[in-house]
């Protein structure tokens, strides 16, 4: 087999700058919107003291979650040695980096004084998770960095395996911090379960290949790239098991939680009354980011694009509202002060807390996502990452045209 | 100076000398950050107040106990109480406005029993919002006051998610009408500080004078470390409960006939 040359994307076609353009506005309104709740103050959002993780949490974490997925390409190439997805890995450490710039700076610019930044980098209470992750971003940040300069540079070459070792441990790491802070709120009763941490794996694994399938198609395609179908078809039914292995450790999740019966209360909340965040569960999560891509993958054809194009929106779609429900879900149900019995007071003791995004929250989401998106575009502008061709026969020796 | 030995705070972090030149600031009319401006004020000391350059005891654990029999439905002086004494102006919007302390009604649903009490912080002994705070700017002093440091506060707001007793407010507007001695800020959590301010001037809280003053007495503040404390003994001879006790966090507001 040959060596794959990589090369930059010309970046002159009006396709570029058209998605340039798109992408700057969208941040640019995503800074305004966070300029605006920083200077009224957040009560101009739909958050208040019952619900004080709103929309802009949803974002950052499911971008943070799904950065360490999109990792997972590089590794399936580097750390267990499967060479169609060697020429994968570079776009794949790229894409990571930039969905964890996007969502930490979705999460910094939503805390009440994100001019305090400086605190939060020099001061740290070791006890806290919280600052723990602080680390495990960072830290994410210059492994992979690493990782994409020894792809890169061929005297590297050969400590790829081993950096990808150590990137795809700290992945791990990454993931569980984040699924963790969640665990660690021993008295909200919809977090308190052990599998939260292999839960919020199985979510980066999924909704970080969605996110990488969706650009590594679209970059081939505008960059003019040859994307082999059975690479796609692969990459398809790979998210296909990632799609099942979410909603098996969701069942285990909900499973353990109704196991415990003071827990039955936020289980129903969820399940079965709890509204919008029950429709976003069953409609959102399960159907359509769940059985649905799966549908669509496992199906054999021969032009899979299409398909897998759409199982990899759904699964993004569905992961947003799994995300949703699980941090507003978990604290619109209220705290149990007094079990067994009704309480009432001024402050919505016992009382379900209504959420409505507002729109500077959603924007300021937006404006995450494309600050991920700009780093995409102009990391492949800038450097090698993209493949010259990705089509079957190029990468993978043992692929035959009839399969 | 001597330095306190507080267990919680982050190492490099001392409350007592960043308050005692807090206060000596205050006393001198200086801005200590941007937006902070503190004024000079006259400071009530009696006898029992603690000496501004000496440690926070920790052989003292600050306290309250509520016998909530004596507490009336309806009736919300302590709250407020509070309200006025630490600058809590509304701005007429309760689902983001600051609450420190609130009164609950409680109803038996099997009896139609009911009872009121207030809640406010419990100044937990082992309190969850100083375990996940990534500053330190949630910290325990010394004698169990559990408090916020307004100058290291990012307004992550996960001490909020954490706590138990949904204790805690975020600083949702701008503010006016500060009182200088209980410094708020925009884009911070806050929460009942005990009163520190009284009780290092020998004084018991707002909510609990008031209740004691004007309406049944039920509020009881005093040192739970102290054998011979009023609130020790009424500890040691009547059955009290700690809200959600199977917590395990030690809160140092305690009720009793709850
Ligand atoms: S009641 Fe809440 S805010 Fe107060 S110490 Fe306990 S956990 Fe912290
Ligand atoms: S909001 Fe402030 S006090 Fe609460 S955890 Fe964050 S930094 Fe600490």
């Amino acid at each position: 087999m040959k060596a794959t040359r990589f090369s930059e994307l010309e970046g002159n076609s009006s396709g570029f700058w058209g998605l340039l353009l798109l992408l700057g506005a969208v941040l640019a309104a995503g800074l305004g919107a966070a300029g605006y709740m920083e200077h009224f103050g957040h009560y101009v959002t739909g958050m208040d003291n019952q619900i004080v993780w709103g929309m802009p949490h949803v974002f950052a974490v499911f971008l943070i979650v799904a950065a360490s997925g999109a990792l997972n390409v590089a590794s399936i190439g580097s750390v267990f040695g499967r060479t169609p997805y060697k020429p994968l890995g570079r776009l794949s450490s790229l894409v990571a980096i930039a969905l964890l710039v996007g969502g930490l700076t979705v999460l910094v610019l939503d805390l009440g004084r994100p001019d305090r930044l400086i605190v939060a980098m020099t001061k740290y209470n070791f006890k806290s998770i919280f600052a723990w992750n602080i680390y495990l971003y960072i830290g994410f940040l210059g492994v992979v960095a690493l990782y994409i300069w020894m792809q890169m540079e061929r005297r590297m070459n050969r400590f790829v395996p081993a950096a990808g070792l150590v990137a795809f441990v700290w992945r791990l790491a990454l993931t569980t911090g984040t699924g963790s802070i969640f665990g660690f709120l021993v008295a909200r009763e919809a977090y308190d379960s052990a599998v939260m941490a292999p839960l919020f794996i199985a979510m980066s694994f999924s909704f970080g290949l969605a996110i990488y399938i969706l650009v590594l198609m679209a970059a081939c395609r505008g960059a003019a790239r040859e994307l082999g179908d059975a690479l796609i078809a692969r990459l398809g039914r790979l998210l296909g098991i990632f799609a099942a292995a979410v909603l098996y450790f969701t069942i285990v999740q909900h499973l353990t939680n109704l196991y415990a019966a003071e827990h039955a209360g936020v289980e129903r909340f969820l399940l079965v009354e709890g509204g919008i965040y029950t429709g976003l569960f069953w409609g959102g999560q399960v159907v359509l980011g769940g059985l649905l891509p799966m549908a669509l993958v496992f199906r054999k054809t021969d032009k899979p694009g299409a398909r897998v194009a759409l199982a990899s929106m759904l699964v993004i779609l569905g992961g947003m509202a799994q995300v949703y429900v699980i941090i507003i879900g978990g604290q619109a149900y209220p705290l149990t002060l007094f079990p067994g019995m009704e309480v009432q007071s001024t402050f919505f003791d016992g009382v379900v807390a209504p959420y409505t995004p507002s729109l500077p929250e959603i924007v300021l989401g937006l404006g995450g996502m494309a600050l991920a998106g700009l780093v995409i575009l102009l990391g492949m502008k800038i450097l090698r990452f993209l493949p010259d061709s990705l089509a079957d026969a190029a990468i993978d020796p043992h692929h035959r045209a009839a399969e | 100076m001597t330095t306190a030995s507080n267990d919680s705070a982050p190492e490099g972090f001392d409350p007592v000398r960043r308050r005692f030149l807090s206060t000596a600031a205050a006393a001198a009319g200086v801005a200590l950050a941007p937006g902070v401006m503190l004024y000079g004020i006259t400071r009530p000391t009696p006898a029992s107040a603690r000496p501004l350059d000496e440690a926070v005891s920790p052989t003292v654990r600050w306290g309250m106990l509520i016998d909530v029999n004596r507490c009336q439905e309806g009736c919300d002086k302590c709250v407020t109480a509070c309200a006025e004494e630490n600058g809590l102006t509304g701005h007429g919007r309760p689902r983001t406005d600051a609450q420190w302390i609130r009164k609950i009604e409680i109803t038996d649903p099997a009896s139609g029993a009911s009872k009121s009490l207030p809640v406010m912080c419990q100044h937990c002994a082992d309190p969850p919002c100083v375990d996940v705070c990534p500053t330190g700017a949630s910290f325990k002093r010394a004698d169990g006051i559990v408090l916020v440091d307004k100058h290291t506060c990012i307004g992550c707001r996960y001490c909020m998610l954490a706590c138990p007793y949904k204790a805690r407010s975020f600083v949702h507007e701008t503010l006016s009408d500060q009182k200088s001695h209980a410094p708020r800020g925009k884009g911070t959590v806050e929460s009942c500080t005990m009163c520190v301010h009284r009780i290092d001037a020998g004084r018991t809280p707002a909510c609990v004078e008031v209740c004691n003053a004007e309406a049944g007495g039920a509020m009881m503040f005093g040192d739970l470390n102290d054998p011979d404390s009023e609130i020790s003994k009424r500890i040691a001879t009547y059955a009290t409960t700690q809200i959600r006790a199977d917590l395990g966090l030690d809160p140092g507001v305690r009720y009793q006939n709850l």
